[in-house]
């Protein structure tokens, strides 16, 4: 039951180390594997196929969260894997259960967040057979995952779960899954698993070369247009504070991409914010006119670069990244950097002869800063701007605040008017861009971080997609704001409707929703309604007051958009700034 | 206060091409395909072909041909892949086939390595003796023979097989396999060491 489970344990430091009974079957050294790996939190739904696991769960300390579906199992170990940067756990049955994980998975990948599935299957006589709640988890996850392990054996399924275990958090971090035949879970063992290793194969650089990195540092110190690009790299790296050592040192402007958002203060003057699609136009500027480019594990991801083409088109560029096949693959890269950012960048600040010589172009950037505020129209009898909403949000809580989001334009909002200066406060899905994120994602952030403020902006249409997670954090009793930031369609699409089908809104308008603030209240949660100025820091302050899940349906103009807007693989120093713009490139 | 609309702002000089290579505006670099031999040891285990060849096909890489088979050591396998890409691909191909945890090592071999493919090839058997003559000019055998047909072996170059296949033409071809190439580097070299 997962009500026992999540039962806070008392004083986790005041406990003596027990002596732990030896293990007896397969599914008791999966458990044991976890405990070993130091897991608290497990997010999951029961099943068939997974039942011995859960069983040998009901004796271990470690938590279960019962999910109201896998898709949310999966989004809340990833969000949880996020914020503490070790990975998170789901657990789901065969079948449809697995199947169910899989987008998590997927977006797990795309943004290399470290998540370890593990999936039921059916007994090893059955594979291949078509048997019941039946499917081929290995086959399916196999291209999302780092790898994925099909257990053979209970004598070595603990070995198998501790090294996915450690591959997910190894190097580049990211998914890696396990699927657990039920006669192996059940099956009698004496082996206990043995410590967490990477597989033999996996090699993870540490240090870049020397020589290269006393070049690149002379290229750097050589420009007269230098930029920091820092990617989701610099995060996971733990390299937040190395990077901002660097560039304050060298007095670099730096420009994040999305994932990257919280690696560098944006109140900081060197900061341009991050860039992109709909990234900031003093970003996408200086991104368009460097001269010299150090980016920070990024894989320049087409929304960040639109068109390669027209991309840093000026630059040399400098890349660190911990994956050598990030090197080059869509960016070449002039100065290839393999390691893990933090040592990298500590290679790289002794190694720069001297402070680019920079004014001019420091100079340049502060005037695109002043040409290009991030600004919206506030009259006051317009609906209410979903900008508005973020801003006040955001002034009014601690900068350790966690973000999450859903996916639309609802995010790219929270991302351009949330004010974000510590890494791990940002936790959106980037590459895979899921909608239905949020809801799970919030519920993973509050596990990991209990004494963070948790706030989850989403949109109507992200949020009906996982609305059932409320459940979850209502019996969980999390202390999470969701703010549905409501415009009766699923908007990220309209607007590309609007700007690129001749305003063919078709299957994108949604003005039969549910009454958000209701619907919260059937759940057990808060209900909050917002749909002028007048009430917006007041509900705001409620709704954060309220010890557990509050919803505050937020009904904004639904004819807001998202700007600036660099089109589809245009370039970047082109975006547009309204509507007119747009028939302009 | 809006800044400068799209076509005032401050604009590069340069250029990058599609593969994200900055380019000399006055001479374009692109690069052509060429042929590479791909040698990787992996894991002797179920599922490394499939996690291969789903590699090749999700990104897209045109794969000419794959082989596997054992080597001296039960637990590893040797694949040799041939792949068609321009440079920048080829590299990817050989980094994102490092990152599978299944595979030991990869490499592609020189131009000038050992590459041989088997070819069978069955035909009508109603002129036995030509068959044969034409076999043995590309120093074939046959192999199985009854009155209806002959199939014939052919190892070599893949051009050596496309020019008997083509010879054999004239027999009334019934069937063709094609195993693809497998390769190993001349000389010393071998992929667990490097000489
Ligand atoms: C699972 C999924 N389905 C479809 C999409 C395509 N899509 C991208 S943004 C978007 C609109 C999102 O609507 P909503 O959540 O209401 O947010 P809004 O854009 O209105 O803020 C859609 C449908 C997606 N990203 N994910």
């Amino acid at each position: 039951m997962s009500e026992r489970a999540s039962v806070p344990k008392e004083e986790e430091e005041a406990e003596p180390e027990t002596e732990q009974e030896p293990v007896t079957t397969g599914a008791q050294s999966v458990i044991r594997a976890l405990e070993n790996a130091g897991t608290d939190y497990v997010f999951g739904v029961q099943g068939g196929a997974i039942m011995p696991v859960y069983d040998a769960l009901y004796d271990s300390d470690i938590n279960h969260v019962t999910m109201a579906h896998e898709q949310g199992a999966s989004h809340a170990a990833d969000a949880y894997g996020v914020v503490t940067g070790d990975p998170g756990v789901c657990f789901a049955t065969s079948g449809p259960g697995a199947t169910n994980l899989v987008t998590g998975i997927a977006d797990a990948n795309m943004d290399s967040d470290p998540v370890i599935a593990l999936t039921g299957q059916v007994p090893t006589e059955f594979v291949g057979n078509d048997a019941f709640q039946e499917t081929d988890t290995v086959g399916i996850t196999q291209p999302i995952t780092k790898e994925s392990y099909f257990a053979a054996d209970s004598d070595t399924v603990g070995d198998d779960v501790s090294e996915a275990f450690a591959l997910a958090d190894a190097g580049r971090q990211g998914p890696t899954l396990v699927d657990l035949p039920k006669d192996v879970t059940q099956g009698e063992t004496e082996v206990e698993p043995g410590s967490s290793e990477t597989p033999e194969t996996y090699e993870v650089p540490e240090e870049a070369d020397d020589e290269n990195v006393q070049e690149a540092a002379e290229a750097l110190a050589e420009a007269d247009r230098p930029v920091i690009l820092s990617g989701g790299g610099v995060i996971k790296a733990d390299a937040s504070n190395a990077l901002r050592e660097f560039a304050k040192e060298y007095e670099i402007p730096v420009i994040t991409t999305m994932p990257g958002i919280g690696s560098f203060p944006e109140d900081h003057e060197l900061s341009l914010e991050w860039a992109g699609m709909h990234g900031t136009g003093y970003a996408n500027m200086a991104i368009s006119n460097t001269d010299c480019m150090l980016a920070i594990g990024t894989r320049f991801d087409d929304r960040l670069t639109g068109g390669v083409d027209s991309f840093a088109p000026d630059a040399e560029v400098i890349h660190i990244d911990i994956d050598p096949a990030e090197i080059s693959k869509n960016v070449y890269a002039d100065y290839p950097l393999i390691g893990d950012a933090r040592e990298v960048l500590r290679q790289l600040f002794d190694a720069m002869p001297r402070a680019p010589d920079a004014d001019e172009w420091r100079d340049q950037c502060q005037t695109w800063k002043d040409e290009y505020p991030m600004d919206y129209d506030t009259p006051d009898d317009e609906p209410l701007k979903p900008q508005y909403v973020v801003e006040q949000f955001s002034e009014m809580t601690p900068d350790d605040t966690i973000v999450c989001t859903g996916v639309g334009q609802h995010q790219m909002w929270a991302s351009q008017f949330w004010e974000y200066t510590e890494p791990r406060t940002w936790v959106s899905s980037h590459g895979l861009g899921t909608m239905g994120y949020g809801v799970p994602a919030a519920i993973g952030a509050k596990l990991a971080a209990p004494d963070q403020e948790v706030v989850c902006f989403d949109g109507d249409g992200s949020f009906l997609m996982t609305v059932q997670g409320l459940s979850v954090a209502v019996r969980e009793q999390l202390d999470i704001t969701y703010v549905v930031l409501n415009n009766e369609a699923v908007g990220m699409v309209r607007q590309w409707q609007d700007g690129f089908y001749e305003g063919r809104r078709m299957a994108s308008e949604y003005p039969w929703i549910p009454q958000f603030d209701k619907l919260a209240e059937a759940f057990g949660a808060r209900g909050f309604t917002l749909e002028s100025y007048d009430n917006v820091e007041e509900t705001i302050q409620e709704a954060r007051e309220y010890d557990g899940p509050s919803v505050i349906d937020a009904h904004i103009d639904p004819g807001e958009n998202v700007f600036p807007m660099v089109p589809s693989g245009g370039d970047n120093g082109q975006f547009a700034l309204n509507e007119d713009h747009l028939d302009m490139i | 206060m809006p800044g400068p609309a799209p076509d005032e702002r401050m604009r590069p000089k340069g250029r990058r091409n599609t593969q994200g290579i900055r380019v000399d505006p006055e001479a374009e670099v692109t690069h052509e395909p060429r042929q590479a031999v791909l040698s990787a040891l992996v894991k002797h285990r179920p599922g490394v072909l499939s996690e291969v060849s789903a590699l090749f096909s999700r990104r897209q890489f045109n794969i000419e041909s794959l082989t596997v088979g054992p080597t001296v050591d039960d637990d590893t396998a040797r694949m040799t892949i041939l792949i068609e890409e321009p440079e920048p691909g080829i590299d990817q191909a050989k980094k994102q086939l490092r990152k599978l945890v299944p595979v030991v090592s990869v490499r592609e071999l020189e131009g000038e390595a050992v590459r041989r493919e088997l070819a069978l090839v069955k035909v009508s058997g109603e002129k036995p003796d030509d068959v044969n003559a034409v076999a043995d000019m590309y120093d074939g055998q046959a192999v199985d023979a009854s009155t209806d047909s002959v199939t014939v072996e052919i190892t070599g170059s893949k051009q050596k097989i496309d020019a008997a296949i083509e010879a054999f033409k004239q027999f009334d071809v019934q069937e063709i396999v094609r195993t693809g190439a497998a390769a190993l580097e001349r000389g010393p070299k071998t992929l667990e060491k490097d000489v």
